[in-house]
């Protein structure tokens, strides 16, 4: 057993340089506004946070272990669990790393639908962060308005993958099946309207003076202070640096699409809410791209050892079984090597970590997320502020604690 | 660096003839070259090799070469083999928009690394969650605690002798 070092939290108001009238105040892990269970040991002075601590774990499932126990394949529905905002660039995440590892050529129709449902997904968690966010100001209006477009969001995705929230739709090597007849029709329909609803949030709450005034200079993070904390997505983009990975690293073919990456300077709780709002309607641009290119084709890679023959080959040809039957029960050998793979998911850069020894089983899965490195920049930004400031910045950086404890 | 995209460059000196202006090579190189044990280059990824004790020089090192953003680490068990952890850190440059992996080992009878948290405060719960589950200390960190399993919990359950499931 080895011996932890530090300043065990709950001790922290006899620690050095606490003085008595300071207080110690737990926040969560039932709160409303921690957004899942996030536990904050905050140690305030009146109500002024002198010091912060976020306690985490306690949504730990060892996601990670679990994955070194399943076949490749199997782990695609495990990854869903984990940002359970946004299934689809998880799947996607995933399948990246381990197609690079396979050196897989996925086609260019499978490219786009992965594009196109991975945007979807961005809008599903940006729409929730909205929601959830205003409302921890007060602004409860706001919350109904947007779950009216994340349902229409999960219907899509109900017809495309059969599931609402843990889609599961992305496959090593291209996509589950060919998306329904009517599905790029529903889409077209839903971002027509869509730039229409977020300039209807904009009016609830950007003219809001008791929103402004709860977020304007709170929660204030440097660019130097969001690189040195590994902070990254919009939060960091708001603080002024200009980096997202679809554009600067592109992969599953961004950069095919143009877009406009929000920056703001400002490094508050607004000029959060500012870029995310930019950035659905940038989404809604790549949409509307992906729908009027989209290509035709295959949805699989070419690679019958790998990927789940079509159910019509499989009940005519011979080997198209044999290859069934032996992905099921055997799953398929990947070439030793490690890997990293990084895509901008809805919250931040995600990665995911694939080191294989050559069989049928990942040998390490490790999943960087970025709402944990995000929590790290909480006590920067809270401190010497008020009580009640904590909930919005928590709100505006967007957490998910899914992600966080995996 | 389109055209060494599908190659695959293993060792020192393959990777240094194949990628010769790559800054972070160059950096190493230049700052102790000895203490670069092994490189590869492989899946348009380049892994740098080092040795443990001067993994904080190290990053320090390749931060200065412009290699900014301190992105992840972790480790893995390569149980029952030794050095038996590997620990990977991944960092990324803005500025060259390219990612490097820098990797040390550590042996099982005295798992322990230092602490690279003064170079980049945010692989304070990084460091933290490898020490956590996999068992290995970071030396200078200035907070070494659990972080996802409950502070009075045994073992490590990311080692590879711990069970998936039933009893430990």
């Amino acid at each position: 057993m080895i011996e932890s070092v530090g300043t065990p939290i709950l001790k922290a108001p006899t620690a050095e340089g606490a003085k008595d009238q300071h207080m110690v105040l737990n926040m969560g892990p039932q709160h409303p506004s921690t957004h899942g269970v996030l536990r904050l040991v905050l140690e305030i002075d009146g109500e002024i946070v002198v010091r912060l601590y976020p306690e985490i774990g306690y949504l730990h499932t060892g996601i990670e272990k679990t994955c070194e126990a399943k076949f490749y394949q199997q782990v695609v529905p495990l990854t869903d669990r984990v940002d359970y905002l946004g299934p689809m660039a998880n799947n996607l995440c995933y399948c990246l790393a381990v197609e690079k590892l396979l050196q897989l050529e996925i086609p260019e129709r499978a490219q786009w639908i992965r594009v196109l449902l991975t945007e979807l997904t961005r809008l599903n968690s940006h729409l929730i962060w909205l929601g959830t966010h205003a409302m921890d100001i007060g602004a409860l209006t706001v919350f109904l308005y947007t779950f009216r477009e994340r349902e229409e969001i999960l219907r899509i995705f109900e017809d495309v993958s059969g599931q609402r929230m843990m889609t599961s739709y992305f496959r090593i090597g291209g996509l589950a099946m060919e998306p329904p007849l009517d599905l790029f029709d529903r889409i077209q329909a839903f971002i027509k309207t869509f730039p229409e609803k977020i300039d209807e949030y904009s009016n609830l709450l950007t003219g809001n003076p008791i929103f402004r005034n709860r977020l304007k200079g709170v929660g204030y993070l440097s660019a130097a202070d969001a690189v040195a904390l590994a902070v990254t997505g919009p939060t960091m983009r708001a603080s002024g640096l200009d980096f997202d990975l679809r554009r600067d690293m592109p992969y599953c073919g961004y950069e095919k699409f143009k877009f406009r990456v929000p920056v703001s300077t400002d490094g508050d709780c607004w000029a959060r809410y500012v870029v995310r709002l930019d950035e659905m309607r940038e989404t809604v641009k790549i949409i509307q791209q992906a729908l009027d290119g989209m290509p035709g084709g295959s949805i699989k890679a070419d690679a019958p050892k790998i990927v789940l023959p079509d159910r019509e080959k499989m009940k005519t040809q011979m080997e198209a079984l044999i290859h069934h039957f032996k992905i099921v029960t055997e799953g398929f050998n990947v070439p030793a090597g490690e890997v990293y793979q990084g895509i901008e998911s809805g919250h931040g850069q995600m990665g995911y970590y694939v080191v294989s020894d050559g069989t049928a089983k990942p040998y390490r899965v490790h999943m960087r997320y970025p709402s944990f490195a995000t929590l790290q920049a909480l006590e920067t930004m809270c401190q010497g502020r008020m009580l009640a400031d904590v909930v919005a910045v928590i709100g505006s950086i967007d957490i998910v604690l899914g992600e966080i404890d995996r | 660096m389109a055209e060494v995209l599908k190659k695959t460059l293993t060792g020192k000196a393959e990777v240094l003839e194949g990628l010769p202006d790559h800054p972070a090579m160059k950096a190493i190189l230049a700052w102790n070259a000895n203490a670069l044990t092994d490189a590869l280059f492989d899946h348009d990824e380049l892994t740098l090799t080092v040795d443990a004790k001067s993994i904080r020089e190290a990053a320090a090192t390749v931060q200065a070469a412009g290699y900014n953003f301190f992105e992840d680490v972790t480790a893995v068990d390569w149980f029952p083999s030794e050095p038996r952890f590997q620990l990977s850190y991944h960092i990324l440059s803005h500025t060259y928009k390219e990612r490097i992996r820098l990797r040390a080992f550590v042996t099982s009878a005295d798992p322990a690394i230092e602490s690279i948290t003064p170079v980049w405060p945010g692989a304070n719960y990084y460091e933290r969650e490898v020490f956590d589950l996999f068992g290995i200390r970071f030396e200078g960190h200035p907070n070494l605690r659990r972080i996802l399993m409950p502070e009075e919990w045994e073992g490590y359950p990311l080692r590879k002798d711990y069970p998936v499931e039933g009893y430990r």
